[in-house]
């Protein structure tokens, strides 16, 4: 009888700690909770800032009526001084380069939003990293981790940006982001640590993947900017047809042309990276199921995103479709990819199907 | 606002047409071709490419999964019929899928065949004309020169230094030494567009790579037992598909025995207790009939990589070894039967065909459960993938197998229409319940049955496709050329004397052709050059200030 299977005991890959797995689990809790306080302060400091312009805003009126009043008194053309409102304003809100400046004016809220901002990394970071430890592998083979540490790179790669731009006027948005990411994973997809099932077992997931993850941390990025431009966009309309200010708030953020430019070079840098995406999942995929592309669901869309994004790039070259348009263009593109994170892994089966749902 | 100036246009437009000559087949076709080659056309194409592929997702495709396919035509009786009648369930091979890339790549060979004209062209014409005022561009630096920093060049020098500098900062440079402003005019970024050019060139590389693949590979599937030889040639394949100019006489003559197939499973965690870790195929490989054997291994993840083709492990379970007497003593079928796992304790359903049984043929359906156990209710069930307690449980048939009508049959499935049931639970007979090792003799002198051993299988995926390698180059390069095209920066500079053309000075400007979030840097760093080439003053008021917009 040459049963030969008995072998199944012995193993080779690395062993599981279980409870550092735990520990980390904990760690991702309360960092989603940190990040949750962060999102508060960011909130308030755009409430704050908004009230302070408006105040500045009634003060300049009332000069201005002074000097009108003084001016009627000698009866000459008023010319409106340049400066008293303008000037002063030019201090609370984010000049279209977004740099931090001399005359950038202290925003106490939005400090404490940064810190602990920081505070939230800190801990997240942690988190991720006591989950690659506990598991032996890198934190990233099921639906939980890729949320997880997708969440990190978000918030590090928007951490870093505001090293040298003053991006806090995007802070609720992104750490927002970063939060419901979060909260998505502990809630909707809690999963052990375990080992990767044999397909995932391969290099390119290390690669393959972290570049997938920081490609679409890019692009929330650029997405937060192009809704907010979308956003400047239409309020400068309807100030310009001399309507009331809707969303007197958008004062804080630079105007919709600056925002464009940024958010298209973040796209660029996006773009290369999910170009190299694809054609890393197509090596893996060639050497896991001998064949480099095979319209599976997630390579459809994958390949729907990367298209969508090349049309945005055309699209700045397209008269015409500048400003909204190519904005529109980027926002349907991370629509897609959202689609493709949740809906493609969750309900559509394919070959990817055994990323842990 | 836009309303009405459509209303104020419309009758223009009206006039200039009837205006206009009536265009001939070569105008039309001339016209044609300048839609199809516009920006907005491929603007267009590219959207329409997006929302067309997604179906494909949405549908199950015939190319991947024939069987979802058919299973989803039997589900949908009414709107099934209509989908594949567009195509949906071969979205990727439809005549509007093919017909919107096939577009998509005429634009984008239309595109490209002049543009690499245009810029051959602007590679060999010199930076355009240095502007009469340079205070003007959006980058401009007036620089003062002082005896106190050191003795000052004479005008001549300072122009063939400055293009020097300029060179080694990778501009391309023209000295405007003569007339009323002497100058040196500079231009860099020529490898944006390159590299743009080598992009979108890759792109039709990849896409005509893929047509070679699909115009000379071949694809085919089978499954080794323990013990067996494949040996390549059409013959030992299950299932092959070749490409449309595939000549058989180029299959190449290796063979590959599996040895061994050994599967890790996770026993330690509790939470993810049984689940595979590894799969392991052993294998002995000749790669001609006069080569010597080589010991080799076949993984999930690293295929078999032999004479221009690749084998892939796909699917593997186990194939007990039985043997079949009929009523006449005679064996009637002895050897591996393929059984197909069900579950991730590998229960298997399994059918064995014995047409060779006489008087009657005989059939035998049921399942191979590993390491057998009982449930609550007395069942047999699996309580392990590994084999530890095998055992068969079986019904037993015996008629008409139904294979001498020519009609193909499915081997995993049992035609039990012209077949009597001779054993099974609801017979008094029973079922077959098999240990291995052990013989049942089948009622009615009909024969017997015996499980002799147990082994395990592999299904491969065999694959040879030439398109690869191009494919890889051009993806490749495809990458590289959009890193450059992207993050080029174009850049012009222009350096002028001050005082007409005494070196009281430098003045330089510079302007980006196109998005240069970077400029102003340039500028920096270019003036900081500059300071430290030339006797530079040293002054801190506004003057040298560098000035951007
Ligand atoms: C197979 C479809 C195509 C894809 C995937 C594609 C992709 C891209 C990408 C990613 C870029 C950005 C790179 C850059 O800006 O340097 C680009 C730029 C460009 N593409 Fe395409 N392209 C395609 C077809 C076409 C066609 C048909 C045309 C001509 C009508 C075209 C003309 C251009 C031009 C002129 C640029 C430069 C735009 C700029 O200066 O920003 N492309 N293309």
């Amino acid at each position: 009888m040459g049963i030969s299977s008995l072998s199944g005991y012995n193993t080779s890959l690395a062993p599981i700690n279980e409870t550092l797995g735990v520990y980390s689990q904990l760690f991702m809790l309360l960092a989603a909770m940190v990040y949750m306080v962060a999102f508060i302060f960011y909130a308030l400091d755009l409430a704050q800032t908004n009230k302070t312009i408006a105040a500045m805003d009634a003060a300049a009126l009332e000069n201005d009526h002074k000097v009108l009043a003084t001016a009627s008194a000698t009866a000459r053309p008023v010319m409106r001084r340049k400066g008293s409102r303008a000037d002063n304003i030019g201090e609370h809100v984010v000049t279209d380069k977004m740099e931090y400046t001399s005359r950038t004016v202290r925003r106490n809220m939005a400090r404490i939003a940064v810190v602990l901002s920081w505070l939230g990394v800190a801990v997240h970071g942690s988190a991720v990293v006591s989950r690659a430890v506990a598991a032996n592998r890198v934190p990233w083979g099921n639906m939980y981790e890729f949320l997880t540490t997708g969440a990190l790179v978000v918030a590090v790669v928007y951490m870093i940006a505001l090293l040298v731009k003053d991006l806090r006027f995007m802070g609720s948005f992104i750490i927002g982001l970063v939060t419901l990411m979060l909260c998505a994973a502990t809630i909707g997809f809690p999963t052990p640590v375990g080992h990767l099932v044999p397909a995932l077992q391969s290099p390119w997931i290390v690669i393959h993947v972290s570049i997938a993850v920081l490609a679409s941390a890019l692009f929330s990025i650029s997405f937060a900017m192009n809704v907010l431009q979308l956003l400047q966009h239409s309020r400068m309309n309807r100030l310009a047809a001399g309507k009331p200010d809707k969303l007197p708030f958008m004062r804080l953020v630079p105007g919709a042309g600056a925002l464009e430019n940024f958010a298209y070079r973040i796209n660029t840098i996006a773009f290369v990276m999910w170009t190299f995406t694809l054609i890393a999942g197509a090596i893996w995929a060639e050497a896991a199921w001998g064949r480099y592309w095979g319209w599976d669901p997630k390579e459809v869309w994958t390949f729907v995103i990367w298209v969508v994004y090349a049309g945005y790039l055309h699209a700045r070259a397209t008269g015409g479709w500048t400003g909204p348009r190519s904005a529109w263009l980027s926002i349907i593109g991370y629509g897609c990819l959202i689609f493709n994170f949740t809906v493609v892994n969750i309900y559509f089966n394919g070959l990817h199907s055994y990323a842990g749902v | 606002m836009a309303r009405t100036e459509k209303t104020a246009t419309k009758p223009k437009k009206q006039v200039k047409r009837s205006d206009a000559p009536v265009l001939g087949p070569v105008g039309m076709l001339r016209w044609i071709w300048t839609q199809l080659t516009s920006m907005s056309t491929a603007l267009f194409l590219l959207l329409l490419l997006a929302i067309a592929a997604v179906p494909g997702s949405i549908f199950p495709q015939r190319r991947v999964n024939p069987e979802m396919v058919t299973e989803y035509l039997e589900r949908n009786p009414a709107s099934g019929p209509w989908l594949d009648r567009f195509q949906l369930f071969d979205v990727y091979s439809s005549a509007w899928f093919s017909a919107i890339y096939i577009l998509l790549f005429i634009s984008l060979i239309g595109c490209i065949i002049p543009r690499i004209r245009k810029h051959a062209k602007s590679l060999r014409t010199p930076p355009p004309r240095t502007p009469a005022r340079l205070d003007r561009l959006p980058q401009y630096t007036k620089l003062e020169f002082d005896d106190a920093q050191g003795t000052v060049p004479a005008p001549q020098e300072v122009l063939q230094g400055t293009a020097k500098l300029l060179k080694r900062r990778g501009y391309r440079v023209q000295m405007r030494p003569d007339g009323a402003d002497p100058s040196v005019a500079a231009e860099r970024g020529y490898t944006r567009e390159i590299g743009n050019l080598v992009f979108h060139i890759s792109l039709v590389g990849v896409l005509a790579s893929m047509g070679l693949g699909g115009a000379f590979g071949y694809g085919g599937q089978r499954v080794i037992v323990e013990g067996e030889t494949f040996v390549n040639s059409l013959v030992s394949y299950d299932a092959f598909s070749p490409g449309t100019n595939f000549n058989p006489e180029n299959l190449e003559p290796y063979s590959v025995t599996l040895d061994k197939f050994e599967i890790l499973f996770d026993r330690e965690s509790e939470t993810h207790f049984g689940q595979p870790l590894d799969f392991t195929a052993h294998v002995t490989t000749r790669r001609g009939p006069q080569a010597e054997p080589q010991a080799e291994e076949i993984k999930v993840n690293h295929p078999l990589r032999i004479n221009g083709a690749d084998v892939y492990l796909v699917g593997n379970g186990y194939a007990p070894v039985i043997t079949v007497r009929d009523g006449e003593g005679n064996v009637a079928f002895s050897g591996p039967v393929v059984s197909v796992p069900q579950d991730s304790v590998y229960t298997s359903m399994m059918v064995a065909k014995v047409p060779d049984a006489t008087p009657d043929q005989l059939g035998f359906q049921g399942f191979l459960l590993p390491t057998a156990m009982l449930d609550e209710n007395n069942f047999g069930i699996s309580g392990d993938p590994n084999a530890i307690n095998p055992q068969l449980h079986l019904n037993a048939y015996a008629g008409d197998l139904g294979i001498d009508n020519g009609v193909p049959q499915n081997v995993y499935v049992l035609d039990t229409e012209n077949m009597t049931e001779i054993n099974s639970r609801s017979l008094d007979a029973g079922g077959i319940i098999l240990e291995a090792g052990q013989t049942y003799e089948l009622p009615d002198g009909l024969g017997s049955i015996t499980f002799d051993d147990l082994k395990r299988y592999i299904a491969v995926d065999i694959n040879s496709d030439p398109g690869k390698l191009p494919i890889a180059i051009f993806s490749g390069l495809a990458l590289l050329g959009l890193g450059v095209s992207l993050f080029t920066p174009r850049r012009r500079v222009w350096v002028k004397l001050t005082n007409g053309g005494g070196t009281g000075g430098i003045e330089f400007a510079l302007l980006a052709r196109g998005e240069d979030p970077r400029l102003e840097n340039e500028a920096r760093e270019l003036r900081a050059i500059f300071e430290r080439t030339w006797p530079v003053a040293q002054d801190d008021n506004e003057q040298g200030e560098v000035r951007g917009n």
